[in-house]
């Protein structure tokens, strides 16, 4: 709004640069003006600035320096712990547990990322056929994104007991003998995984769903029209016309499960024998699982993770942005 | 254009100014609330499971009224404590009396967070030297036991008569394999402990790596390997059930409170559980790996005295302490907290009230420190290398030589 008003007073006042002094008078009225406005726009700036600096930047700065410093706990007391520049780096890459944690992280990444898009994807085409109930039944699903983890996680970890578990107990049912799946190493990453899986389709579930919802019906009846089948009319109406709102889909869903922590750590504690150990879990171990903490080592991680979400986020923004020139 | 980037500037030198007055208000404002002697002196505790209105928190609040200052108590999760000191010490914001888990005290000295005992005079005479040895380093006291614990073996008679197990026969390790070997034949279940990749599983471990005459500045020694192959045995044969390698000491708890297990190993604070299981229990020391009495680790806490700004603030302190671990307050909080007392006179006037406490008194008496032996801050990098080693073993990763030689290179 001021931008445009203001605009035609600039170009004259650039002129006058060097000889009109006597002018002066003229000028300084309608320059009063904007500055009071910019003023106004700075402090409505400021809250934002505020809460962006004290709550984002400092604890990324300060997590960027425990991350470059070594640490012990007498320096971390005295606060006069000594710049090693990348030490804790290389001793992170250097750790026997940095290999089995990349490949644990990338597996549950991609796996919980491909089932929960397509279970929730399934789903949402299932919903959007508005039959009785449907929205009941919708509002059902979303109940394992409303428990709190700590809830879920905990009945998971009591499903899955290698004793006394209730999914134990149906296998025995069923003739299958007991998978020790939070206990034995070969299982526990499978078990996590299944469990974030469930927590993760409500989410997709109801974003697709609301993306389903803005494809116009007409397009499909066009379709029918045209005779196409209903896998035909899936594949060429309904997934090109949700792309945009799937990349934002996964983009969220891979943020949010680079960083699961609490279900992996309520489960098996990234155990046995590291087998289920993520990047989160390791960084969490580092810093706080041990009497010890090794506050270096365990944010280095840390700023691995934040990396690895920073690059996703950059390319879903090329992504994103080729969208829109084409 | 050169004003409008000046003002920029300008804005910008603001929001600085700004920023850097409200973080120091705040900085400042926590620590002068904390410093300035207003008669209130903090302390903070590991017991959450104390309300306000429980014997532990009056306790306190009388201790406070004797030395004439108001008392501001704060309970946290005993895994939080560490941190949380850490954290409060580096802002220059320690509690006057803190109470913290025994083998985080070295950790907590290390750092310069706590005093000494000759700094703080308190008085650490009475107090068995075992049990003290936990808080001390370099040949420095830094604070004193409100408390101890350890574990032991609770035993479900039912199940021990019905497989025709004679306790007295239970003297070592191949004898209570052979009554675990009994019990599975039975139809019951052997035996339950923790063995979770957490402080919890060494702790657990403990009794039966010292047991077997083992020690932690060499974990991967012939009796090392021979303690982590009695309970990869013990799992391989069914005599313990495959969930230990994820159970919690409460969780181990509550299958054995289910009444299918011969055995459990677990702590002190168990006792009033133990009560209300509905069984007939007992009570035997972990024996060790060829008779005897294994050395089972020491649990319970330290009352400790963190460093201050204002050291005249020492003295009330020092009163708090000797309040609180005076030898009539000793054995209420003991007694509430099912603990056994550190200093003898207490423990037998325990057990000339309660008879129970008479194993837990004997284990307590050849308990051994975490920590102790100057270990120190070398303790925690063990104990999380062993507490691997162990899960390895147990879950089939690794066996337990080559688990244990892991841990043993992981620690160097």
């Amino acid at each position: 709004m001021n931008r445009t008003a203001h605009l035609p007073d600039r170009p004259p006042a650039l002129d006058r640069n060097g000889p009109a002094t006597a002018k002066l008078p003229a000028r300084t009225a309608p320059r009063r003006r904007p500055r009071s406005q910019q003023w106004a726009a700075w402090a409505f700036l400021t809250p934002v600035t505020l809460y962006l600096v004290l709550f984002y930047a400092y604890p990324l700065y300060r997590n960027l320096d425990l991350s470059l410093r070594h640490y012990t706990v007498r320096s971390f007391v005295q606060g006069d712990a000594p710049f090693t520049g990348l030490a804790n780096y290389r001793t992170v890459f250097d750790d026997p547990t940095f290999g089995p944690a990349l490949i644990h992280t990338v597996m549950f990444t991609a796996v919980c990322l491909f089932f929960q898009y397509a279970i929730g994807l399934a789903l949402a085409v299932f919903f959007n056929q508005h039959f009785r109930l449907s929205v009941t039944l919708r509002a059902l699903f979303l109940v394992p994104w409303l428990l709190p983890l700590i809830v879920s996680a905990s009945t998971w970890s009591w499903m899955l007991n290698s004793d006394s578990g209730v999914v134990n107990a149906a296998l025995h049912i069923v003739g299958i003998g007991p998978v020790n799946w939070l206990t034995s190493p070969s299982w526990s990453l499978t078990s996590v995984i299944i469990a974030n899986i469930w927590i993760g389709v409500p989410f997709n579930l109801v974003v697709l769903h609301s993306g389903l919802q803005s494809i116009p019906a007409s397009l499909y009846e066009a379709a029918a029209l045209d005779g196409a089948g209903a896998w035909r009319r899936f594949w060429h109406i309904t997934f090109p016309l949700l792309r945009p709102v799937s990349a934002i889909t996964l983009l969220l869903g891979l943020v949010y499960t680079l960083k699961v922590f609490d279900i992996i750590w309520i489960m098996t504690k990234g155990g046995p024998a590291d087998s289920s150990t993520t990047f989160a879990t390791w960084s969490y171990q580092l810093g706080f699982g041990n009497l010890l903490p090794a506050f270096g080592p365990g944010a280095a991680v840390g700023n691995l993770l934040v990396l690895a979400a920073l690059v996703f986020g950059l390319v879903y923004l090329r992504v994103q942005r080729k969208q829109y020139a084409s | 254009m050169n004003t409008t980037s000046g003002r920029r500037l300008t804005a910008a030198a603001l929001t600085v100014v700004a920023l850097a007055t409200a973080t120091t208000a705040c900085s400042s404002g926590g620590s002068t609330s904390a410093k300035s002697d207003d008669g209130t002196y903090t302390v903070w505790d590991p017991y959450p499971q104390f309300a306000k209105d429980s014997a532990w928190v009056k306790l306190l609040d009388g201790c406070g009224s004797k030395a004439g200052v108001k008392i501001k108590r704060t309970a946290f999760d005993t895994s939080d404590l560490t941190n949380k000191a850490l954290l409060a010490a580096q802002q220059d914001n320690s509690p006057d009396v803190l109470i913290v888990d025994n083998p985080v005290v070295s950790t907590l000295a290390e750092a310069g967070v706590l005093t000494t005992t000759d700094d703080n005079k308190v008085d650490t005479s009475k107090v068995e030297p075992n049990l003290l040895a936990a808080g001390q380093s370099d040949g420095k006291t830094y604070g004193t036991p409100i408390g101890a614990n350890t574990l032991a073996l609770y035993y479900n008679k039912d199940v021990l008569k019905a497989a025709g197990v004679d306790i007295a026969a239970i003297k070592d390790w191949p004898s209570l394999t052979a009554a675990l070997d009994k019990v599975k034949k039975a139809g019951k279940k052997g035996i339950t402990f923790s063995a979770i990749g957490t402080e919890e599983g060494s702790f657990q471990f403990l009794p039966w790596f010292w047991g077997s005459g083992a020690k932690l500045t060499r974990l991967d020694s012939q009796q090392g390997v021979s303690a982590l192959s009695l309970w990869t045995g013990w799992l391989k044969k069914g005599y313990a059930p495959n969930s230990v390698i994820n159970n919690t000491q409460t969780t181990s708890w509550q299958e054995f409170a289910s009444g299918d297990y011969a055995f459990a190993e677990n702590g002190t604070w168990q006792l009033a559980n133990a009560e209300k299981a509905g069984f007939d229990y007992g009570v035997l020391p972990i024996p060790g790996a060829s008779g005897g009495n294994a050395a089972a680790p020491t649990g319970g806490e330290f009352v400790t005295v963190p460093v201050q700004g204002d050291t005249g603030r020492y003295a009330t302190a020092q009163k708090l302490v000797s309040c609180l671990t005076s030898a009539d307050n000793l054995y209420n909080t003991d007694t509430t907290l099912s603990y056994v007392a550190p200093t003898s006179v207490v423990r037998d006037k325990q057990v000339a009230a309660d008879a129970k406490l008479k194993p837990w008194a004997e284990a307590v008496t050849s308990a051994r420190g975490r920590t102790s032996g100057d270990l120190g801050t070398k303790y925690p990098k063990i104990s999380e290398q062993l507490w691997k080693a162990v899960q390895s073993a147990l879950s089939g990763a690794k066996s337990p030589q080559d688990a244990l030689a892991t841990a043993q290179s992981a620690v160097k």
